[in-house]
């Protein structure tokens, strides 16, 4: 019996270091906090009233593009969708997804996109547009309180491993990756800033250093040009990949959309 | 473009102070900032900023290019009678955004 007992220990002692080499430095979960309350209090005052958000502003031009026909198809995404606070509960926060078409996770601003050129059959919205910004914050808007939750979708798997392989990997002149601040030095200070966990709990957030609203993916990009490295472009497999890789990382935590933050 | 955003109560008792709210959408473009390429960004801020209660003005502010982007304004006036705000805001190339809010006194 003894060997047996040995090699099933043994078993067990290589899973687990499989287990943990697999997680890396992966914040435990009962660790992981949101940007929110590391905020002062004049950013949560922002953040909690609508009316003092400034992001409003968009998710108020949102709701009217919702109700606005575009396209040669004259459609508006309430007549397929209808009464977006009730259809669109819950989307922001299962997103990226697989897209079949794309063979590979699409992030809200490409499904809103899709959706434009294969139903409305109009012209996509730029990247960062004001218009993409406003529809992306009023349907994230709807989902604003519930738990993030990505969908369980084994064709997202090997996508999710090439977020996190982009979270770990050392990038640009400053050599550092993303995981190295995130991961291992959260709750710490970066010249006088608080190092965050970077779990995308808010996007589209309105940052007061843009003074503007802004996606996840300009989030991204300002972190790799600080590393000075090349950021991708705007809807980069790379960038949805790693997007994709945030949102399962910050899994259970609640989404804020439309967020406020430094 | 976005309306801009009014936060008022909806009924205040007579003699009672009382907060008001408001924000706007604006860019707010210095116009000491430069394009890749050179070329200076033409200034484009929201230059004034009022509020009449019942035709009297109760409330008034010059904007410099130092203000941030959506100007957001939070000050407070005393419940006299029922009727409206009116809030103005103008600024460079012809701005001018209206918005108006009722208010109960009881």
């Amino acid at each position: 019996m003894a060997p047996i007992i040995g090699r099933v220990t043994i078993v067990a002692f290589v899973l687990v270091a499989i287990a943990s080499a697999a997680n890396g430095g992966d914040i435990p979960l009962d660790q992981r906090r949101s940007g929110y309350l590391d905020l002062g209090r004049d950013s949560k005052a922002m953040q909690d009233d609508d009316t003092i958000n400034p992001a409003t502003l968009w998710v108020q031009d949102g709701e009217a593009l919702w109700n606005q026909k575009a396209g040669a198809a004259n459609r508006a995404c309430a007549d397929c969708h209808q009464d977006a606070t009730v259809s669109m509960k819950g989307v922001a926060s299962r997103y990226p997804a697989f897209s079949v078409a794309r063979n590979g996770p699409v992030n809200l601003e490409q499904r809103i996109n899709l959706c434009r050129s294969e139903h409305q059959q109009a012209q996509p919205f730029a990247y960062e547009s004001r218009e993409l910004l406003a529809l992306t914050a009023y349907v994230g808007r709807q989902s604003r309180g519930m738990a993030i939750a990505p969908p369980d979708d084994d064709r997202l798997a090997p996508f999710i491993e090439a977020g996190r392989k982009l979270f770990i990997r050392r990038i640009g002149q400053i050599d550092m990756s993303c995981a190295q601040c995130h991961d291992d030095n959260w709750g710490k200070k970066l010249a006088g800033s608080l190092i965050p966990q970077a779990q995308p709990t808010g996007y589209p957030i309105y940052r007061l250093e843009w003074q503007s609203l802004g996606s996840l993916q300009r989030r991204l990009r300002n972190c790799m040009s600080g590393l000075r490295a090349e950021a991708y472009e705007y809807g980069a497999p790379e960038n949805v990949n790693l997007e994709l890789f945030l949102m399962w990382r910050a899994r259970g935590l609640q989404l804020e959309t439309p967020a406020v933050r430094p | 473009m976005a309306r801009p955003l009014i936060n008022v109560p909806a009924k205040v008792k007579r003699g009672q102070v009382f907060e008001i709210k408001t924000l706007i959408s604006h860019i707010m473009e210095t116009g000491f900032r430069f394009t890749t390429t050179g070329d200076k960004i033409p200034r484009d801020i929201v230059t004034t900023f009022s509020c009449s209660y019942n035709g009297e003005e109760i409330f008034r502010a010059d904007l410099y290019p130092a203000v941030s982007a959506n100007p957001f304004f939070d000050f407070f006036t005393v419940a006299t009678e029922s009727g409206t705000l009116d809030f103005k805001w103008t600024g460079d190339n012809g701005f001018t955004e209206t918005a108006t809010a009722k208010i109960v006194v009881e």
